[in-house]
């Protein structure tokens, strides 16, 4: 498969971006898109060309790592994949794919297509976390958890807060990557005794590192690779609003 | 409690409230309409006591108001989501999968219910209440400010005037499809099985509300054609 590539290229975080485009001939149906991005830069190199810098680690869709809004969609044309488990099949021969960085005022392009996410970090340090010294290990049954909460609670911690979310959101809003955190936790006996602390914190430090409110249009849980569900917001809210009539 | 509506979410809370202010107006304001459909003297009795009675006024007021900072603070969230988003837009942008068109135009919706509210408040509010609060006895167009039901039907006798209104409840239907389950999300009344019906509520809601606005019209000009 032939595609002609259109993708932005930045020198670093100061400098102006623009779009490049580049040829790449005779991809293999099979290989995921990065493979076809690392087989662009090996052409790249062996011209004395300038790779493209993206980023990638685990390539297999748990890390987050790899970013990427291809033809106007985070993580591509698909549902519930990350860039990595994207493959050439899903386009056609001959086709031209853009290839975009995040955008978000939070999310700012380091170089080309990598942004600095470490906004996220920031959020969880705010709160995403137990404050429990550490003893012996209890026994697994001392502890009963319904089965109900169990599953909410692992649907909201499946979260690889990779930030397909802000960057789809019209506002750059991180409420969904926020709600997944404190919800995975405030369904957990030990996650929930600081459930409202925890919502108050991480919402403030959202806010302070310019990220914009939810306006519930949806565009994050469509295009989350893990297909968290905005009624993770929802208990965020709820929690959020009775810690703060509580204060 | 102080510095609730500092944050995001507590911005959001100012929207959902002042939203609920429009559903009540609007409620209100559409159960008034209907009784003129069946007597002029029942709706002139409304609009009598609407226009002299202080509590009414005062009531009126409020959620005017209410309806007011809606619009105000909607222009403030948008810029500052606009700027959350940073300065470079995507060059190409698709829609996602199951997202209503509704609800990332809200703002332009409501646009369009401020232009057409421009239009109905020199129509009817200016040549009603604003006249009969100033003391004054006839209207721009001649009438008493007492005379409501003959003002409104000779409006709605007229098929432009119920284009340009149907046009305008049209864009406050989709505009009330996605307020309704928005409001309810944002105070945090909803959960993955919720999700459906409150959908389902919205279209009720709003189908009920706009619906009878429509009506309305639609029923006033039948008859000026009787």
């Amino acid at each position: 498969m032939n595609f002609t590539l259109k993708i932005w290229r930045q020198e670093n975080a100061k400098a102006k971006g623009r779009f490049e485009t580049y040829e790449v001939k005779g991809i293999s149906a099979d290989t995921s898109f990065l493979e076809m991005l690392d087989i662009l830069n090996n052409n790249l190199i062996h011209e004395g060309k300038d790779p493209v810098a993206f980023d990638h680690d685990c390539r297999e869709g748990i890390c987050g790592m790899c970013s990427l809004h291809i033809n106007g969609e985070a993580h591509g044309p698909d549902t519930e994949i990350t860039t990595c488990q994207l493959h050439m099949r899903k386009f056609h021969d001959g086709d031209t794919i853009t290839i975009e960085p995040w955008r978000s005022a939070a999310f700012p392009v380091i170089k080309d297509l990598v942004v600095e996410r470490s906004a996220f970090d920031k959020i969880m340090q705010a709160g995403g976390f137990i404050s429990v010294n550490t003893g012996g290990v209890p026994d697994g049954n001392a502890t009963p958890i319904s089965h109900a909460d169990a599953e909410e609670s692992m649907d909201a911690a499946a979260c690889i807060g990779c930030g397909a979310c802000v960057a789809t959101c019209k506002n750059g809003s991180a409420m969904l990557f926020v709600a997944a955190r404190v919800s995975s936790l405030a369904k957990l006996p030990q996650g929930k005794v600081e459930t409202l602390t925890r919502a108050k914190n991480m919402i403030a430090k959202m806010d302070e590192l310019g990220f914009g409110g939810c306006t519930n249009t949806r565009a994050c849980e469509a295009e989350c690779p893990k297909g968290i569900s905005i009624s993770h917001i929802a208990r965020l809210n709820r929690k959020f609003l009775k810690a703060k009539f509580k204060d | 409690m102080a510095n609730i509506f500092t944050s995001s979410i507590g911005k959001k809370l100012i929207m959902s409230i002042t939203g609920a202010f429009l559903i009540l107006f609007l409620t209100f304001h559409m159960i008034m309409n209907g009784a003129l459909v069946f007597s002029d003297e029942a709706y002139d009795a409304i609009v009598n006591f609407l226009g002299a009675n202080w509590y009414a006024l005062i009531g009126t007021v409020i959620l005017a108001a209410g309806v007011a900072f809606h619009f105000i603070y909607a222009i403030i969230l948008t810029l500052r989501n606009r700027k959350a988003r940073g300065t470079i837009r995507y060059a190409v942008a698709k829609k996602e999968p199951g997202v209503e068109w509704t609800s990332k135009n809200m703002f332009v919706l409501g646009l369009v219910i401020v232009l057409g509210l421009c239009l109905h408040l020199y129509n009817f509010w200016y040549n009603m209440q604003w006249v009969e609060i100033t003391g004054q006895h006839v209207n721009s167009l001649g009438y008493s400010p007492k005379e409501g039901a003959v003002m409104v039907r000779e409006l709605f006798a007229q098929p432009c005037y119920v284009i340009i209104y149907i046009i305008w409840l049209l864009g406050l239907w989709f505009h009330l499809t996605h307020g309704v389950w928005s409001m309810l999300q944002t105070v945090g009344w909803n959960s993955k099985i919720w999700m459906k019906r409150l959908k389902c509520i919205s279209y009720v809601i709003a189908t009920i509300v706009v619906g009878g606005f429509v009506l309305t019209a639609v029923i006033l000009y039948i008859q000026s054609l009787m």
